[in-house]
């Protein structure tokens, strides 16, 4: 009820003005809001406002004070005698010429079908947008690397040895137990399965050539995409937002020298190297189960694989690492140069990036499984 | 304007000790802000003017000493009592700090929904407000901070700070990086706003247009303590090489020029 609120008191006999008292501030905002609201419509218009017995305002309080008069009613006040002191005349003042229109009526939500029509347009667009983009940043790279291989002088050694150890030599412990762990699974899963034909012999096999040929380059790429591709993007990234790739070019240095040549010389470097580990540890994990669970012992293990397994194989999966480490990098390098000004679009990139490299790791490895099979190797 | 011998100060630093390593910054350092009152901060860089700040609005932790807000220690209150005591701060911090994935008017309405629960409708109407009262252009509200130049951030940093309608402003160099006219009109802001409002200011700056054209009193930072918290004219006049050379140096002789001639 507006005539007994402490707040807005309406002209009644004993006095002839719409009186408005209390506190008009912040902590009061939705009731006064709402008292507002259920006044009716020809009180403000027609009464004399008094504003005297107001105990406390802030700008909160101002604005309603605004949005009830309306601008032009509110200067008609306060350019008469109002009782009130010379801070609250002006904050009023200041708050009715920088009072925005009321509140914007809440938009008509478009049909759900034509938005979401829109969005894959949209996305097709980007998608579309990015794989020219990748496909130049590739052809940049490559061009870059070749120019800085005349060039000896422009070789980073030490940027590219701080590369290596950070996306290498620490990310050895972590490729190793893993791989080690689906070496041992492969190996249960052939015990179980080759038993029933008799054939448990054969884990041998099958643990070194899954290995050999996919699970050891494809774990490893895709933990470095985990690992790797997400740190470059999130570095990347921050100096961008930093504005420390503008002054690297302020500074007449070239970005793609200093920044991407190293990551990307390491990963090459790094990615065949912890390939092989993890060849290794893989093994060593199904030697293992083989030893303890077929009783075959870790010599007749190393027999089997030097007799069945011809070196062809491990080749063919070390062929595939430094295609995958050079995706990776660019992946990685390419999203971090795409963030802009935010910590969202940082985190934005950042999930992209490593979306993107084990899509792409993937997808090339099926392709090259493809291929392998077809000129039967 | 200011009468400082009755008020009780809504500030009082006693004592206090920060430190980084081995590097003493404040040392043994006293100061009040009184009610209503634009204090000016002033100190060489490194003289500890940020890290003051910080310490009073509780982001840093003394090493030593007592900060009383409103007469009670920020350190010894609970976590809730805490918050509200700092809802009472409004901060601008040097670069602005927006947050960058939210539009400016959603950055004003953050508080207001977090702290008041506001609808987000009135928080927006709210916000809009503000954004105009800080001198930006009202279709600055649906801007994201990365679209925004520097003089609009630090005026959208100000509505943010202005939005839970707080009794202390911290202001850390508000006017560096502005040119010379949008500096003078954020000091007018300032001003009109603490009369409007009925705000304490505390102001860092190295600014000494800003200093002459709306501090009450200016404190004055060096040898790890403040060295003197007074009027400017008062200031200007003390004893001490850095003083001298700071109010007396060619900036600071064109400045008080520009302010004795706009006085008269």
């Amino acid at each position: 009820m507006p005539d007994t609120s402490p707040f807005i008191r309406l002209p009644d006999a004993q006095c002839d003005s719409l009186c408005l008292a209390g506190d008009w501030t912040l902590a009061n905002y939705a009731e006064l809001r709402s008292l507002i609201a259920d006044l009716p419509g020809d009180a403000v218009k027609q009464a004399r406002i008094d504003l005297s017995d107001i105990a406390h305002i802030d700008t909160a309080g101002a604005q309603l004070i605004c949005d009830m008069l309306g601008v032009d009613r509110l200067q008609q006040v306060l350019s008469g005698d109002t009782g009130l002191n010379r801070e609250r005349q002006t904050l009023l003042a200041r708050i009715a010429t920088t009072c925005p229109p009321g509140p914007d009526p809440e938009q008509a939500a478009a049909n759900p079908l034509v938005e979401m029509l829109e969005r894959i347009g949209v996305s097709m667009g980007q998608h579309w947008a990015h794989v020219i983009e990748l496909l130049g940043f590739i052809g940049l790279t490559l061009s870059g690397l070749f120019s800085s291989l005349f060039r000896p002088r422009s070789w980073r050694p030490t940027a590219i040895a701080v590369q290596i150890e950070q996306t290498g030599l620490n990310a050895v412990p972590i490729v190793a137990l893993l791989t080690f762990m689906v070496g041992a699974v492969i190996a249960f899963l052939g015990a179980t399965v080759l038993q029933t034909f008799g054939a448990s012999i054969y884990t041998v096999d099958l643990v070194a050539f899954s290995f050999l040929r996919e699970f050891g380059v494809l774990l490893t790429a895709i933990l470095m995409a985990g690992r790797t591709a997400s740190a470059f993007t999130a570095q990347i990234g921050s100096m961008k937002s930093n504005e420390e790739i503008d002054a690297i070019r302020a500074l007449g240095l070239n970005p793609l020298e200093l920044l991407v040549l190293p990551r990307v010389i390491a990963l090459l470097i790094t990615l065949p190297a912890l390939t092989f580990i993890a060849m290794l540890s893989g093994l060593l994990g199904g030697a293992m189960v083989c030893a303890f669970s077929l009783d075959i012992s870790p010599v007749m293990f190393l027999n089997l694989l030097h007799d069945d397994v011809g070196v062809q194989h491990f080749l063919l999966g070390m062929a595939k690492a430094p295609v995958f480490a050079f995706l990776v990098a660019i992946i990685g390098c390419l999203e971090g140069f795409k963030v802009s000004g935010s910590a969202e679009s940082v985190g934005e990139h950042t999930t992209s990036s490593v979306v993107q490299c084990i899509f792409v790791v993937i997808l090339v490895d099926a392709l090259a499984a493809l291929f392998y099979m077809e000129m039967g190797w | 304007m200011v009468n400082t011998t009755v008020a009780k100060p809504i500030v009082e630093v006693r004592g206090l000790v920060n430190r980084f390593g081995k590097q003493t910054v404040h040392d043994n350092l006293d100061l009040d802000i009184m009610p209503r009152e634009v204090l000016g901060v002033v100190g060489g860089s490194g003289t500890g003017k940020s890290v003051l700040l910080r310490s009073i609005v509780g982001l840093r932790r003394p090493n030593a000493g007592s900060v009383k807000v409103f007469g009670q220690d920020l350190q010894t209150l609970s976590e809730e009592q805490r918050s509200l005591q700092e809802r009472r701060f409004g901060v601008l911090f040097q670069s602005g700090a927006l947050f960058s994935s939210l539009t400016v008017a959603e950055n004003i309405a953050l508080p207001l929904v977090e702290h008041i629960g506001l609808s987000r409708r009135d928080a927006d109407h709210l916000a809009r407000m503000k954004v105009l009262l800080t001198g930006l252009p009202a279709e600055a509200a649906d801007k994201y901070p990365s679209m925004l130049s520097g003089g609009m951030v630090k005026r959208a940093a100000l509505a943010r700070a202005l939005a839970l309608d707080p009794d202390i402003l911290f202001l850390d160099e508000p006017t560096a990086g502005l040119d010379p006219i949008g500096a003078a009109a954020f000091d007018q802001l300032i001003r009109t706003l603490c009369d409007a409002l009925g705000l304490s200011v505390f102001l860092v700056t190295h600014d000494l247009d800003t200093l002459y054209a709306i501090c009450d009193r200016v404190a004055v930072l060096s040898q790890k303590r403040v060295l003197i918290a007074d009027t400017l004219e008062r200031v200007a006049q003390t004893d001490d090489t850095w003083v001298q050379d700071y109010f007396h140096g060619p900036r600071g002789r064109a400045a008080a020029y520009q302010h004795l001639a706009a006085e008269e």
